[in-house]
């Protein structure tokens, strides 16, 4: 089926007003030498059949009853009225608004989102949205070497691994040389970034260090003394932060971040097998032409009410075109209306509840774990809301438990192979007393 | 009531309410100030449950978070109750235009229907609270539903391999261009090949895109029919050119009927050929540009497969790439690593599993360019579109590019008296208009007009794209349009090139029923208030960026 409301009449009379016999003779501009050949798509489906099909791939999926997994991506719980305000056709079935006049409602939710996103970051100004965490972390790094016309970048061992990945394919485009600060991995170590080895690897061709608070591992940077080091070697610093972590977490403007990414997921987005999710970006006022994206700003209409447009505009693509700040055009407005949306529903003290409830789960978690002598803290030092444990045989074990349908969190020797036999276990609000008892039976069980 | 004349309806603040968004409202405050200003201290929306005894004494053991990390005052978030935050959004929402409400012919949007089955599917929770580093074994339905919906793009556009993972157009044009570099490099000649070719139609994301692949952009200039100059691109091909990114059908609305020509060019010249698919819309079933000879393409599943634009994203922006490119492409890729591929796509066009069949991803990729987004993508807009091919299936697919095509045309030639037509040959997705004859009789611009528009609840078409056309006004009607809504649109087009030579002041006051006038854009740029500023009095951001304050800006 197609979702074409015309009648062979009404195809008739507009063939007739443009004044040809057939639809076909509106395609002969098609040179015969490139008209497409057969293809082999099946026939269309019926709603209650494509429905069928759908169910069958998610019947397919097993979401795990317990789930201890994180790693940059966080269940929470997404509350109702998120899913009703994005829902709504009036802001899903826009698009970017290049007519203000008819687009008030998603410019002053934009509006707030940069509101949100400053308050929560401590920072000057937000842009209106990136496409994930990661992408937001690579298009901060280069908006460093733009502003300080430097073109290498230092980043923390400790930034999710996948966000590296993205930050060296893109670095590689303008060819930007990226050096990876190690963190202490070892056993009993802080599982951070050593501030004077950050310091070392900063020479005076480096655009900013990239860290990340928490960081992959769950542990708490010195994020200070990472940014005085940065600063020092008149680099950027440039602070990779977890959304719900800043209502506890000091603010990246209070230990003087100068650019802030993160991934706006956790914050009442669906884990949906890796996106939609929304890229947070924040910075100082005096770098704002230099930021990729769309902002919005507060003006007044011919009559003074108060309005909300597009602006800045000479940064982005459509105006400036190969001189532009990013290529960055669509980006991730209904999921900033998600992250805005939820921001308000939990207020202040409801995001402080999600907070601490999750790093009580996840300290119960260690601490169950410990107290069974079925794991061991793989560092020392604090954690925020996710924490690295040593367990013999863990992949084997991580394997078995999935069989069950129990998730004990991410394997990390995936990305470090020093991290054999070490887990990944997150906990968030929705981590029950009971989930952390089957974790720890299931483990026993596989002894 | 002249369709020419503005509907003169007015609500208590004294605007109008033709604007589709305000339909249902004239009892609802058009103002609504920010959710920040309705907050009062200890409302609440959601509340949450409280940590057991037993975990606080368990996590005592733990180390505490130390002072010096905690934030001294918290966030000043808006405390409100849920009704209120509802309330608020949805007074927002009536201050929007969209597809639900009224036509939105945005050209180069294909701001078609988005149908609601799609959203159905994509919030199963089966689908939706699928973690995308769940073991392979509990994913094996998001991953055969992302290995299916690339077998249905491969067909569709002829190409033989297809990645998923850039999240919109542009980040599926970086992912093609860093995948040509990346095949210059292999053959040793990344160095030597460092421009890429634009024609002077292209979309502004084509030349940025080539300057963040570190290319220099050289532009191709237009024929006066609206096709690529053949011979200029010849001129310009040569040893040090990477690529030629060309948008077909253009955005012009215009199939390029050189393109076997182009392509060859292309090639021989050692260069790489990037298709930008924003268009792909006119052309399914008709035209395939991987069969065609191309190397590289985006596809907008917003656009040709309906999934949602969102007041700007998500959108979902899969790269198609010839049998050369396909060692670059991004890492991981779903694959089917057990059980035969033609049973499985069977098995999945009748409804039916394949017990047998095994997806993984595969991350073993040498020569892959890396990752261009965390995990693998927006998955959320993968689900949308594969049920919107497979809802269509063969023959709706073609019906949806003869229809968008056939709506093209008839605005086409239903406005061409009205409105200058530069370039008056078949149209595809799209029709390109010129303001030019109300601009220069009658001072009355395209933005005027796009503002007289917006007072019969109508979306205006983009305007002063592509930049080849004077005053351009670029009108896309998509295929879900009504016979009768493009009279509408007709009518209504014609009453304000009417209105334009009887009363030009009366086009250059619109709009006039909209939630707010034309906003002062200038004074925006000049004084960027960008966000919310707490306490009495807005107070100018600390480093204001002063309109002094240009590219080369001191950092902080």
């Amino acid at each position: 089926m197609s979702y074409s409301p015309h009648t062979d009449a009404d195809r008739s009379r507009m063939l007739a007003a443009i004044g040809v016999a057939a639809i076909d003779d509106l395609f002969a501009d098609i040179p015969a030498a490139v008209r497409a050949g057969d293809w082999t798509v099946p026939d269309g489906l019926t709603e209650q059949e494509v429905r069928v099909e759908l169910a069958r791939l998610a019947g397919r999926n097993r979401i795990p009853e317990v789930s201890f997994l994180g790693a940059g991506v966080y269940r929470h719980l997404v509350p109702a009225v998120v899913g009703e305000v994005i829902g709504r056709p009036e802001f899903a079935t826009a698009y970017t608004p290049y007519q203000p006049e008819v687009s008030q409602g998603t410019l002053q939710s934009i509006y707030e989102f940069q509101s949100l996103i400053c308050e929560l970051t401590g920072m000057e100004v937000a842009t209106a949205s990136h496409y994930d965490g990661a992408t937001a972390t690579a298009e901060a790094a280069l908006m460093a070497c733009r502003l300080t016309r430097r073109h290498r970048v230092a980043v923390s061992a400790g930034v999710n691994p996948d966000y590296r990945r993205v930050l060296e394919t893109y670095c590689s485009g303008p060819g930007v040389e990226v050096v990876t600060v190690p963190i202490d991995l070892a056993e009993g170590g802080s599982g951070t970034t050593d501030p004077g080895r950050a310091a070392a690897a900063l020479g005076d061709d480096v655009a900013c260090l990239v860290a990340a608070q928490p960081n992959f591992y769950g542990q708490l940077e010195p994020m200070a003394d990472l940014a005085k080091a940065a600063h020092a070697a008149g680099a950027q610093f440039v602070a990779v932060v977890e959304p719900t972590s800043l209502a506890i977490l000091a603010p990246p403007g209070a230990y003087d971040a100068d650019i802030v990414a993160a991934e706006g997921q956790p914050l009442g987005i669906p884990t949906s097998f890796g996106g939609p999710y929304v890229g947070l970006m924040a910075a100082r006022m005096a770098s704002v032409r230099q930021m990729p994206g769309r902002l919005v700003g507060a003006t007044r209409d011919v009559e003074g009410r108060k309005g909300y447009v597009l602006t800045l505009q000479a940064r982005e693509q459509h105006i400036r075109r190969e001189r532009a700040a990013s290529n960055i055009c669509t980006n991730q407005a209904l999921m900033a209306l998600a992250a805005t949306t939820y921001l308000a529903a939990v207020g202040p003290n409801g995001l402080r509840e999600v907070a601490e409830l999750s790093t009580v789960q996840a300290r119960h978690t260690a601490s169950a774990l410990e107290a069974a002598g079925l794991a061991r803290r793989r560092f020392d030092g604090p954690y925020f809301a996710e924490v690295t444990v040593s367990v013999p045989d863990a992949a084997r074990r991580h394997a078995a438990l999935a069989e069950q349908g129990i998730v004990a969190g991410h394997l990390p020797e995936r990305d470090e192979p020093q991290l054999r036999d070490t887990l990944l276990l997150a906990a968030t609000e929705l981590t029950t007393d009971d989930d952390i008892a089957r974790l720890l039976d299931a483990l026993e069980a596989t002894r | 009531m002249s369709v020419a004349e503005a509907p003169d309806r007015k609500d208590a603040s004294g605007r109008g309410s033709a604007f589709a968004g305000a339909a249902a409202g004239d009892q609802l405050s058009i103002v609504e100030p920010l959710i920040f200003e309705r907050s009062r201290a200890e409302r609440r929306g959601v509340r949450f449950p409280s940590a057991s005894d037993v975990a606080r004494a368990a996590a005592e053991s733990q180390p505490a978070l130390p002072a010096s990390a905690l934030r001294d005052a918290p966030a000043r978030l808006p405390e409100v109750s849920e009704l209120e935050l509802l309330r608020h959004y949805n007074r927002l929402a009536h201050l929007n235009h969209a597809i639900d409400l009224g036509f939105y012919p945005l050209g180069s949007c294909t701001m078609k229907y988005n149908p609601k089955v799609n959203e159905w599917s994509a919030r199963l929770p089966g689908l939706a609270d699928s973690h995308p580093l769940d073991p392979e074994g509990l994913s094996q339905g998001s991953l055969e539903l992302m290995w299916l919906l690339a077998e249905l793009l491969k067909e569709i556009s002829g190409f033989p391999a297809v990645s998923l993972q850039p999240a919109a157009g542009a980040h599926g044009e970086l992912t093609g261009m860093l995948m040509a570099r990346a095949f210059h490099r292999a053959n040793g000649e990344g160095d030597q090949r460092t421009k890429v070719l634009v024609p002077d139609s292209a979309h502004g994301t084509n030349p940025a895109t080539a300057t963040m692949v570190g290319y220099q952009t050289v532009t191709i200039r237009s024929n006066e029919r609206g096709g690529i100059d053949l011979e200029a691109l010849r001129d310009a091909l040569g040893p040090d050119v990477a690529a030629l990114m060309i948008t077909n059908p253009s955005t012009l609305g215009i199939f390029e009927d050189q393109i076997g020509e182009v392509v060859r060019a292309v090639k021989d010249a050692g260069a790489i050929a990037y298709m930008d698919g924003a268009n792909l819309n006119a052309i399914l079933g008709r035209f395939r540009p991987g069969e065609a000879g191309f190397d590289v393409m985006h596809f907008n599943l917003h656009k040709t497969f309906s999934t949602p634009h969102g007041g700007g994203g998500p959108g979902a922006g899969p790269v198609g790439v010839s049998e050369r490119l396909e060692p670059f492409l991004p890492s991981p890729m779903p694959r089917l690593v057990a059980g035969d591929a033609e049973t499985v796509r069977a098995n999945a066009w009748a409804g039916r599993s394949t017990p047998d069949a095994r997806f993984a991803l595969d991350a073993d990729r040498p020569r892959s360019i890396g990752k261009v987004r965390s995990c693998y993508g927006n998955f959320g807009m993968f689900v949308r579109a594969y049920t919107y091919i497979r809802s269509n299936g063969d023959a709706g697919l073609r019906t949806v590019s003869d229809d968008a095509v056939l709506a093209a045309n008839y605005l086409r030639v239903r406005l061409r008296d009205a409105y200058d037509l530069p370039y008056d040959r078949i149209s595809k997705h799209e029709v390109v208009f010129s303001g030019r004859r109300q601009k220069r009789e009658h001072g009355v611009t395209t933005l005027d007009i796009a503002k007289a528009i917006l007072d019969h609840g109508i979306h205006p078409p983009t305007i002063y794209f592509p930049l080849i056309v004077e005053e351009a006004l670029m009108v896309e009607p998509t295929e879900t349009e009504s016979l009768e809504t493009l009279d509408r649109f007709v009518e209504v087009m014609e009453g304000i090139a009417e209105l334009a030579s009887t009363d030009p002041a009366a086009v250059k006051r619109a709009p006039t029923t909209t939630p707010v006038g034309r906003l002062d854009e200038a004074a925006a740029a000049r004084r960027p208030d960008l966000r919310h500023q707490f306490g009495a009095a807005p107070q100018p951001p600390s480093g204001s960026a002063g309109p002094e304050a240009g590219p080369e800006a001191p950092t902080a």
